[in-house]
């Protein structure tokens, strides 16, 4: 390409005051391959972007430099000018003149010197730029959602309402996740199931939502506006199609005295089983691991009772396949589990507070469904070890949560709210009461979370102590508590009838296997990542797929469902397209060349790169090339940088442009 | 002030951190030295070793690689490849005798404009007091030769072979 025209701003006087501007328009005229070159004071504006739209037509010019600002600053402006002057935009390039010359130097013989340098590299590089053309990949607008609690509750509604297919996986027989099992909410103390199963019956009668309950995520290909997702479906052994959720299966099944996981194991439920009343869908699943018929084949009364014959003891699992174009990761949080020391964990357990093995020592989510109209006591809150009621409650914040020498380091978030709300369930319950509460501080930022705190003290006299507790141990059938006031600098034993412990949050168990399968980052603790902490909090850096809820990191409702819906609505945004247009920078491979070592397989952080088979006529194998993926290929240029056969060449960064810039030296 | 010898700096930094703290530095009116010519790269994970050596050839008497921060990377672990490849690179040019105190490797994030006129600044001192890299200049003229064995030393050995 040896017709180059090279613009010199001035802006105004920030760069012709250092920059003898006329000088290097002088000097740009003498480049090989510049056949115009003009200075004038303000390029960006309406004359000066017409001046250049003039000069290509009049001097059939084939490539820009603008020597300006920073590109950072005006690239897209004068691409657009370029492209509206009939020119590829990807042949126009920026000389930043300003920034890194006229500004920070203040000789101006040095200043002029440097940019006629700056010019002359971008001119050499002008010319060995190629038209490019926007890559556009089509967008399938259906959208996965993982996880159906709250969070991808929310998300799978406000997709599907704005017209959507939603694609909803649930990895439990029903959806709902942590927040039905809750009592009852902060900071109004709002019944949750009241409010959220009316969601969750909203989803499952959306006609644009399909639901796959007891299913999980097998593999993911693909890449932004074209995932294939493969999910297993587990099997239930009730055909969901028959079955009418009538529940006699339930009633009649002998196995009755399998531990209840919604109830944290305070009740019962049979083999065959919804996990709880207001289940979505209300269709029992039988847990093969206990079921008799599945033990020992001698029961069957279940599927003699159905009068659908929906109870199918043959039933597999079963695999299959959707193609979306998003995906929103909304798989929430477990309890830290203080029971146990986690085996190859950094995490050291609590062996010294007795959970597991003091019955009457309990987490904040048994307290819920103790305090819940529909939990294992009807509401009723009682010692799990002899059903008494207890008078003297002690609750403990911080278990797990800012421990950095137990290993978990952040904090939880939702503890002091809850356990403030507990105090007050508690006491709204058991009037004649005392709760004590350890804590280390209280973090109550939310709109009306302070004055809930405050009530928990003033009015519903939970007695806050500051500081930590050492030993939780039985003494007959009471539960001994030692902690430390550092207020008033002594040590406090209380013996209690009932020890709460809010322990941390965690993501759940397996999220770092399924963040591989997805190709998104997480962090120490597993929770996954956002693409950036302030501006891009619900996306995650590998593209089309958004994150919502606990799984990022701790959160409360109200902020989970914010989140939630900040997800839909970036799925929504890249929805409204039916074709994904982005800057073609992406790496292409030399299949000529290409050895096929696959070094740049092993590099690419976003999975651009792909096997590509190159066959003969006849079908037979000649070798293995690799193939960069456009749609997912971001444009680091890693690959080139390493392939040992310089196979691979990343558009608009080539080998042969840099090397023309290097040769100006 | 004028110096016998201005050197020559190139500097080979990412787009989406160094690049940008050079851009504050500028919107900073922070003055440095005018010796340093950037070239912009996606990512510090696109420079190629032989990019350094190019430029060393073509007459720069100090490099400079610098991208984002560890963990900071716009493409995940482009730098952290970088890195990795110019701890190999450097026992290279050290073997083939460059002066590794010519080659300078640095994280300068989007934020650091007063790091990057320090680095810069710095760099541009050192590289004065080192004096030209005339090693490749010289192999370039070399690679032109005559024929003429002017040097008695290379005449002996040609008469040896």
């Amino acid at each position: 390409m040896s017709r180059i025209g090279v613009f010199i701003c001035h802006c105004g006087e920030n760069i012709s005051r250092t920059v003898d501007v006329e000088q290097v328009a002088q000097a740009a005229r003498q480049m090989v391959g510049v056949t115009y070159a003009c200075d004038y004071k303000y390029m960006c504006s309406d004359p000066g972007q017409t001046l250049l739209k003039k000069a290509v037509a009049e001097h059939r010019l084939e490539g820009i430099v603008v020597a300006a600002c920073s590109p950072r600053m005006h690239e897209k402006t004068f691409r657009n000018a370029a492209q509206a002057a009939g020119l590829n935009p990807f042949l126009c390039e920026m000389a930043n003149i300003r920034e890194h010359c006229s500004w920070v130097h203040d000789d101006r013989v040095e200043a002029t010197a440097k940019a006629t340098d700056i010019v002359h590299m971008l001119v050499e590089r002008v010319r060995k730029n190629k038209k490019l053309i926007p890559i556009t990949v089509p967008v399938t607008k259906r959208a996965l959602i993982i996880g159906g609690g709250i969070a991808g509750i929310q998300a799978a509604l406000d997709i599907a309402d704005c017209g959507h297919q939603v694609v909803l996986v649930e990895r439990e027989p029903s959806i709902g996740g942590h927040m039905a099992m809750l009592s009852e909410t902060f900071p109004t103390l709002d019944c949750s199931q009241c409010i959220m199963t009316p969601r969750m019956v909203d989803v499952v009668n959306h006609p644009k939502i399909t639901l796959h309950t007891y299913s999980e995520i097998e593999s993911v290909d693909g890449y932004i506006g074209n995932f294939s997702i493969t999910i297993k479906k587990k099997a239930r052994s009730v055909d969901m199609a028959k079955c009418t959720g009538c529940g006699v299966c339930m009633e009649k099944c002998p196995q009755k005295k399998i531990p209840n996981e919604f109830d944290k194991n305070l009740g019962f439920r049979p083999a065959i089983y919804v996990p709880f009343p207001q289940a979505v869908p209300n269709t029992p699943v039988i847990d093969r691991e206990h079921c008799t018929k599945f033990i020992n084949g001698k029961c069957g009364v279940c599927q003699k009772v159905c009068g659908p014959g929906a109870v199918d003891y043959e039933q597999q699992d079963e695999l299959i396949v959707e193609q979306v174009g998003a995906i929103v990761v909304a798989t929430g949080f477990k309890l830290y589990d203080i029971t146990e020391k986690p085996k190859g964990s950094a995490i050291k357990g609590y062996g010294e507070f007795g959970h597991g093995k003091i019955p009457d020592v309990i987490d904040g989510l048994t307290f819920e469904r103790l305090a819940s109209a529909s939990g294992p006591t009807g509401g009723k809150i009682i010692r799990p070890s002899d059903g008494k009621e207890p008078k003297q409650v002690v609750f403990v914040q911080c278990v797990g949560s800012r421990a950095r020498e137990k290993g978990i380091s952040y904090c939880s978030k939702v503890c002091c709210m809850y356990t403030a709300k507990h105090t007050m369930l508690y006491k709204h319950k058991v009037h004649d009461g005392q709760a004590y509460v350890f804590f280390m501080d209280a973090r109550t930022p939310g709109k009306s979370y302070d004055e809930f705190w405050r009530r928990a003290i003033e009015e519903e006299e939970a007695v806050y102590i500051r500081g930590m507790v050492s030993r939780v141990y039985q003494k007959g059938d009471k539960v001994v508590v030692m902690g430390s006031d550092i207020a008033v600098g002594v040590q406090v034993e209380i013996e209690a009838d009932l020890v709460v412990l809010a322990t941390a949050i965690q993501p759940r168990d397996g999220a770092d296997t399924l963040a591989q399968k997805l190709g998104i980052s997480y962090d120490k603790y597993n929770f996954y990542s956002e693409a950036h902490a302030k501006l891009r909090p619900v996306e995650c850096a590998t593209a089309g797929i958004y994150l919502a809820g606990a799984c990022q990191g701790p959160k409360d409702i109200p902020d989970t469902v914010s989140q939630a819906s900040a997800a839909a609505a970036k799925v929504m945004t890249l929805f409204s397209k039916d074709q994904l247009e982005r800057e073609p920078i992406v790496a292409r491979v030399n299949e000529k060349f290409c050895v096929g070592c696959l070094a740049c397989k092993k590099v690419c952080a976003y999975g651009a790169v792909e096997e590509k088979e190159i066959r003969d006529r006849q079908g037979n194998l000649i070798r293995v090339v690799a193939y960069v993926n456009p749609g997912v290929c971001s444009g680091c240029g890693t690959c080139q940088a390493t392939c040992p056969s310089k196979s691979v060449e990343l558009d608009g960064y080539t080998d042969e442009q840099v090397m023309a810039m290097l040769e100006t030296l | 002030m004028k110096h016998d010898f201005e050197p020559k700096i190139v500097a080979f930094v990412c787009t989406w951190c160094t690049y940008a703290g050079a851009d504050l530095a500028g919107t900073s009116r922070m003055l440095y030295p005018s010796n340093v010519r950037v070239v912009k790269f996606p990512c510090t994970g696109r420079i190629d070793p032989v990019f350094i050596l190019k430029a060393f050839q073509k007459g720069a008497d100090g490099i400079l690689v610098s991208g984002c921060h560890p963990g900071d990377c716009h493409y995940m672990a482009g730098n952290f490849h970088a890195r990795r490849r110019f701890a190999v690179f450097r026992k290279l040019l050290e073997f083939i005798g460059v002066d590794l105190n010519r080659l300078e490797f640095s994280w300068v994030s989007a934020a650091e404009g007063g790091k990057w006129v320090e680095i810069v600044t710095e760099l541009t001192e050192k590289i004065r007091s080192m004096g030209p890299l005339t090693q490749f200049t010289d192999l370039n003229d070399e690679e032109q030769w005559s024929g003429a064995l002017s040097n008695p030393e290379l005449k002996a050995v040609y008469d040896q072979v």
